[in-house]
């Protein structure tokens, strides 16, 4: 009945439909990703400052020590993921090629692994400002893709009241299905860590947010809700980008959050089921941000699988542990195959927005002839965001971002449904992404 | 296992497309007419064919001349020209001297397309533009409607057929007035069923209302066209016929007249809707038919000609990048207010 009453349910419009693409691995267990030799920790995995290293080169380190400690307010902790030794600080690969400040551990292979950290004081004892640089110090970032320091939100501005908390296990990327295993092998974790943030912020409801694709989370959730929790499940329609935090809180509250302001702003806060699991684990054992879910996946894979990697893992490992890629796999992906980022080498590590591996082969990414546009209106009728993608390709095509600003180009949330729906096979939201970084960067030197 | 890393890509997300692709829908366009094109050979035999393939060897033949040699093979797998060319000869008369058929594809593409920058840069439809070229330039050609034989003598052509280029064509004596020019300048109806089933004389492929009409819900189910297209064209040529008719049924034709004679149905589904010369919102979409619809009308009962679907398009086409900039839709999240 609920699912029926979901489909009548206006829900966000435009959007698209592309294949789920998670047979593969919707019902695999998780399993746990042996240890390796060596670990590269990328310093600045989130959005905001980097942090800062404190460890030097030499130095032992335990599992869940603390390698960088927070650069500033936007910014977050960073663990050692291994027990082992500091081998080096410098540039190392970063997903998507480029190099960035890493830290570099090697494995003591006869040590324990163990984890001897601290438990955190109980959270009911806490303050919200407590909480707050608790949160800063257990590493957790928005681990539903924009990598935003999780404690970021919390903080919340003088005379904002939350009213809803919202879990969002949409996870609408296809292929992707780490957040669902979350929310069924660890429901417990997921509705204490709702318990934690609804009970600090004061909130008056919470929600999950589940597409309806996913009935096994839905149901172990409801199963799992006591009572006397105000807590409920949402199913929702199966389109993408249901999981587009704007999107969701329109689909679920029926609010339009106006642009350039945050659900925070309308009291709604929105956190990855993902997210407030790990804040739960924190908080019951003071296990820091150290290992991340990752689906491993995509027609380039021999055995596809759901695997809890240790940070800083290279992807060349996972694959391995995978199985290996098929010869003629000619794209890896990390993250989804909507937004993800493509890997330039597999000695790129594991970071804490690493949500999916995906391998394509050459006959899944071939891209067909281009063919001029035709206004054929279809990626207008998928932007969730109402803009002109067909008018903002032209523009972008002739260089003209100023011009491009005007059809609010900076409105765009990069979800690539206009690409997707491209029967031109116009390479339309890359456009949008080299528009969007020129007027960054051109912001950025005015100032 | 990989002994060696794979040669990797990195091509940029999202790796996942949908299957239509632009050529394809060229092609269901071309499938979607199919029925309605064989129902014209039927009723205007030989003769027919060879016009309609007049008319698409001047397309392509002009597509190829003045294409860049490293595009032309693109250019003509693409299957616009070949639309371009089976539309307007759709819309000739079937005893049209094949001379003048092939100049009207060589201009369709030339000046309707090609002079725009190709493919997704006209203004304005590129068989209209060959159509209003071939009804200027030879005006008696275009408006002498001869019957159809028939399938019975189906090799049979018009004396006028293969008049020799540039020559002027000579007709058989026996013609016969469209259902459009009966209406408009003998007052006489002709049955709805004639029109349905395309029984009339006219031009080769808009004479069959109800073929058209099973294509265009074909197109509307493979998304190749936009449904509110047609639906508000056709809505408001009813209304608008509906309400004259209403004022004096002995002077004004019918609704169901108007919807099935003339080109009213193949410019309806088949040449608004071209994506290019047609506005991108749905909102836009809507005015541009009701515009279409009013012209329509407008020029069938007020106008000169029995005929005006041709001549609404192409004016509703000029109006298109209006329509499309005060039509755009409100951007997510703007123009809310916040307290």
């Amino acid at each position: 009945m609920n699912a029926l009453a979901a489909l009548f349910k206006r829900g966000f419009s435009h959007g698209i439909h592309p294949d789920e693409l998670k047979d593969q691995t919707h019902a695999l267990p998780t399993q746990r990703m042996p240890f390796v030799e060596r670990y590269t920790l990328p310093v600045h995995q989130h959005l905001g400052a980097p942090p800062r290293p404190v460890v030097a080169a030499g130095q032992r380190v335990q599992r869940g020590q603390l390698v960088a400690e927070p650069g500033a307010f936007v910014s977050t902790a960073l663990h050692s993921p291994v027990t082992g030794w500091v081998r080096a600080i410098g540039p190392r690969r970063f997903p998507g090629g480029r190099y960035e400040q890493a830290i570099e551990i090697e494995a003591d292979r006869y040590a324990s692994q163990r984890l001897r950290v601290e438990s955190p004081p109980d959270w009911r004892s806490l303050s919200l400002e407590d909480f707050v640089s608790l949160v800063q110090h257990s590493g957790i970032v928005g681990l539903g893709g924009a990598s935003l320091p999780a404690h970021v939100k919390y903080s919340l501005r003088e005379g904002v009241k939350i009213k809803t908390l919202i879990a969002n296990g949409a996870e609408c990327e296809p292929y992707l299905t780490n957040d669902h295993r979350i929310m069924v092998e660890q429901p417990e974790a997921l509705l204490r860590g709702i318990e934690i943030l609804h009970t600090l912020l004061g909130a008056e409801e919470s929600i999950i947010g589940i597409e309806l694709n996913k009935p096994d989370a839905i149901e172990t959730l409801r199963a799992h809700i006591r009572s006397d929790q105000p807590i409920r499940v949402v199913p929702l329609r199966v389109k993408y980008p249901q999981g587009d935090s704007k999107m969701m809180i329109k689909s679920i509250l029926d609010v339009e959050v106006p642009a350039g302001l945050h659900a925070a702003d309308l009291g709604i806060i929105m956190n990855n089921v993902s997210t407030v699991a790990a804040i739960a684990d924190y908080f019951a054992s003071g296990m820091p941000y150290i290992d991340r879910m990752v689906t491993v996946s995509g027609p380039g894979i021999e055995y596809p699988a759901n695997l809890v990697v240790p940070l800083g893992t290279p992807v060349r490992e996972v694959l391995r542990f995978c199985g290996g890629v098929r010869e003629d796999t000619r794209e890896v992906v990390m993250g989804g195959p909507m937004m993800g980022t493509p890997v330039a080498s597999l000695d790129e590590p594991v970071i804490k927005s690493s949500s999916g591996l995906l391998a394509f082969t050459a006959e899944h990414i071939a891209r067909p002839t281009e063919y001029p546009c035709i206004r054929c209106g279809r990626c207008v009728e998928a932007c969730p965001y109402f803009l002109n993608p067909a008018r903002l390709a032209k523009l972008a095509r002739a260089r003209l971002y100023d011009e491009m600003k005007a059809f609010q180009v900076m409105e765009c949330v990069e979800c690539g449904s206009c690409t997707y729906s491209c029967p031109s096979g116009i390479p339309i939201v890359q456009m949008i992404r080299t528009a969007k970084n020129t007027l960054w960067a051109k912001k950025s030197k005015a100032e | 296992m990989n002994v060696t890393d794979p040669r990797l890509l990195v091509q940029p997300s999202p790796l996942l497309k949908q299957r239509m692709r632009t050529d394809q829908a060229m092609r269901d366009v071309l499938y979607a007419l199919l029925p309605a094109t064989l129902a014209g050979l039927w009723y205007f035999g030989l003769a027919a064919l060879l016009v309609i393939l007049s008319s698409i060897a001047g397309a392509l033949i002009t597509e190829w001349v003045f294409s860049p040699a490293q595009a032309r093979s693109a250019r003509l797998l693409d299957s616009s020209g070949l639309l371009t060319g089976l539309l307007l000869g759709l819309t000739l008369p079937p005893a049209l001297p094949l001379w003048m058929a092939f100049i009207g594809g060589a201009v369709a593409i030339g000046l309707g397309k090609l002079v725009w920058g190709g493919l997704g840069y006209n203004l304005f439809n590129p068989s209209l533009v060959g159509r209003a070229f071939l009804g200027a330039t030879f005006p008696i050609a275009m408006t002498t409607w001869s019957p159809g034989a028939g399938p019975a003598d189906f090799f049979q052509v018009y004396e006028s057929t293969l008049t020799p280029p540039f020559m002027q064509a000579s007709y058989d004596a026996v013609t016969a007035a469209t259902p459009l020019g009966l209406m408009k300048f003998e007052y006489q109806s002709t049955p709805l069923w004639d029109l349905v089933i395309g029984k009339t004389s006219g031009c080769i492929g808009e004479t069959s209302g109800l073929l058209l009409i099973l294509g265009g819900v074909y197109l509307a189910f493979r998304r190749g066209l936009d449904w509110r297209m047609p639906v508000s064209i056709l809505a408001s040529v009813l209304l608008f016929t509906g309400a004259l008719y209403l004022l004096d049924p002995a002077k004004y034709p019918g609704p169901l007249f108007s919807l099935f004679s003339g080109g009213l149905l193949i410019g309806a589904i088949y040449m608004a809707t071209d994506p290019v010369t047609s506005p991108l919102t749905p909102r836009g979409t809507w005015i541009f038919g009701v515009g279409v619809g009013l012209l329509v009308v407008l020029i069938r009962v007020f106008g000169g000609f029995p005929e005006g679907v041709m001549y609404a398009i192409l004016l509703m086409n000029s109006a298109t990048p209006l329509i499309d900039r005060y039509t755009q839709s409100r951007v997510f999240g703007k123009g809310i207010k916040t307290e």
